[in-house]
């Protein structure tokens, strides 16, 4: 057989289709909410960042100090056995630099762009890192390998969520660069 | 391993689109009557039937396996929706393998299905809940922020650059320019995928494949049946699949470690043990361009940190020693995401019997092999087929 023996289906619709109405659509905006339990591991997590600690949990025995932290370790599959404080301050593993809201959109001219990075984390096991956003950084600075450290909401204005970090920023400016403060993830759902 | 040998008898395949007026079960019916029709078989000769489709989110449909079956041939029969991310259309003939491998079926139709324009404004707002809901989700991330993520720690860990890349887009846009089903090919340089739009630094607009609405469908038959079917069954010698753990960012980032998995499964079932002399022709998933490249080292096809290098000495052309994506892949034909993993099982069957038309490889391939994955980088699935 060859592809090009057969009429292939498929039918490509051009935006004119739609304007003119060529094609009918059937239109639905659900409004549906959830609320997510947080979990044994995930809500210690949480109420450690409002008190503004990170917390990670240790399993005997594959030795890792684990972030998120959890109840079980996946690899052993068996409960892990401690808990433990970690620093607030990391290394950036990697990131990028986006222009692109979660939803495709795009981010304004005068808005500046989110610096999403995976952080590793010290005092977790080497590799563990999260991923959160770096702030009060020129872009163009940024480097894989950077020391960073927490920037936290004000404790009143926390409410157990990892965005009670507000992002992290590098610990040792080679020079003073003009900082921007960074801007808030992402937008309304 | 006391299982019966399976073959691929016969394939189906829409136009990839940005757009369908036809629906996800309208495409699929159109896969699906192409494959029966290209090995002369009708949908009362079929014992079992598996469809593979990804999110439902893009639909709007939940229970879209339900939804989908008319489209598939599956009412009246044993039929079952798989599902595992962007695996999915290279899980789909392992799934079908499943059925005929252990006997209980002799001729499975496997179709694999994706209409990712219903969702709206762009189906990327779907991928938001594949983070975490509680330690990810508040951040709003999009789904180009982790592949710009792994880039930049690929290009970093083996100093790679962007153009290094970028090469990649231009051949697979380019090798689209012969496939029938092609929704982005075009003739583009390194140049105009670095200066198109930067949209998470290291990615650019032309550094991705597009988002498609299509379907694919293959027959799957045992050994006495396909041999009695057709004079050229490709078959299905090694699959592999594997998941790597949901904490994406706790793990290596510039070595797809769930590729290697899934792939030694394949490789040892087909006894392959030089990946890189005995397989003739791979296509790997390319949903972006240094995808192609991790995938390929993943698959232990070159040495980590060298597939841009082959990339840039003509290997991995149509014509070069190694032929990689010789289909366009997801970049140039586009990615309806499980359709995609089985248009490029697809692409494999006909370069294997060499009806692969202009697009075909020289040297008569004889083993070949498609890959699909990720997910939060974590899902690898594998088939290893030979004529």
């Amino acid at each position: 057989m060859k592809l090009e023996d057969f009429e292939l289906g498929g039918t490509h619709l051009k935006s004119s289709d739609f304007k003119q109405g060529k094609v009918l659509t059937t239109e639905w905006e659900p409004n549906l909410k959830y609320a997510w339990d947080n979990g044994v591991a995930i809500g210690r997590y949480l109420a450690e960042l409002k008190a503004g600690r990170i917390i990670a949990r240790i399993c005997h025995k594959c030795d890792r100090i684990m972030l998120p932290p959890r109840m079980f370790c996946e690899l052993c599959f068996r409960p892990t056995d401690e808990w433990m404080y970690v620093k607030d301050t990391g290394v950036i593993n990697t990131f990028s630099i986006a222009k692109v809201n979660w939803d495709a959109s795009r981010r304004g001219p005068k808005e500046p762009p989110l610096l999403p990075a995976v952080i590793e984390i010290d005092g977790a096991s080497e590799g563990m890192g999260i991923m959160h956003m770096l702030g009060e950084v020129n872009p163009k600075d940024l480097k894989i390998g950077m020391k960073v450290k927490a920037v936290w909401k004000k404790p009143e204005d926390r409410t157990g969520s990892i965005t009670d970090i507000l992002y992290f920023k590098p610990v040792t400016a080679k020079r003073k660069t003009k900082t921007k403060a960074a801007p808030k993830a992402g937008g309304k759902r | 391993m006391g299982m019966r040998k399976v073959a691929i008898v016969g394939a189906g395949i829409t136009k990839f689109v940005r757009r369908a007026q036809e629906t996800g079960k309208e495409l699929s019916w159109q896969a699906s009557k192409m494959a029966l029709e290209s090995c002369d078989l009708t949908l009362d000769d079929i014992d079992m039937v598996t469809l593979g489709t990804a999110p439902d989110a893009f639909d709007g449909v939940h229970m879209k396996g339900e939804y989908l079956a008319d489209g598939a041939g599956g009412i009246g029969k044993p039929y079952m929706r798989h599902f595992v991310g962007g695996g999915t259309g290279v899980f789909s003939p392992i799934h079908g393998w499943f059925h005929v491998a252990s006997g209980m079926a002799d001729i499975c139709l496997v179709v694999a299905e994706e209409k990712m324009s219903t969702c709206h404004p762009h189906p990327a707002g779907a991928f938001l809940t594949i983070f975490d809901h509680t330690t990810e989700q508040p951040l709003m991330p999009t789904l180009i922020w982790i592949f710009a993520l792994e880039m930049n720690r690929y290009m970093q860990t083996y100093g790679i650059s962007k153009a290094d890349i970028a090469q990649v887009s231009v051949k697979n846009k380019r090798n689209a320019m012969d496939h029938p089903s092609a929704q982005v090919a075009e003739k583009i340089t390194v140049e105009d995928v670095l200066n198109s739009e930067t949209l998470c630094w290291p990615v650019n607009r032309l550094d991705i494949s597009p988002a498609s609405d299509g379907a694919a469908a293959i027959v799957l038959a045992s050994e006495r049946v396909a041999r009695r079917l057709t004079d050229k069954p490709v078959w299905i010698d090694g699959i592999g699949h594997s998941i790597d753990t949901a904490y994406w960012a706790t793990r290596d980032l510039a070595y797809p470690r769930y590729v290697e998995t899934a792939a030694r499964m394949a490789y040892d079932m087909a006894g392959i043990k030089e990946p890189d002399k005995e397989i003739h022709i791979a296509e790997p998933y390319d949903p972006f361009d240094y995808k192609e490249l991790h995938h390929m080292e993943g698959l232990m096809l070159c040495p980590r940190g060298k597939a841009a290098q082959l990339t840039a000495d003509g290997v991995t052309a149509r014509d070069g020693n190694m032929p990689i994506c010789p289909s366009g892949g997801a970049l140039g034909v586009g990615n309806p995401i499980a359709a995609t993993g089985l248009m490029k099982i697809i692409e494999i069957f006909l370069q294997l019997r060499g009806e692969a038309g202009k697009r075909q490889v020289p040297g008569d391939p004889r083993c070949g092999l498609a890959q699909a994955g990720v997910d939060l980088m974590q899902m690898g699935t594998v088939v290893v087929m030979r004529s």
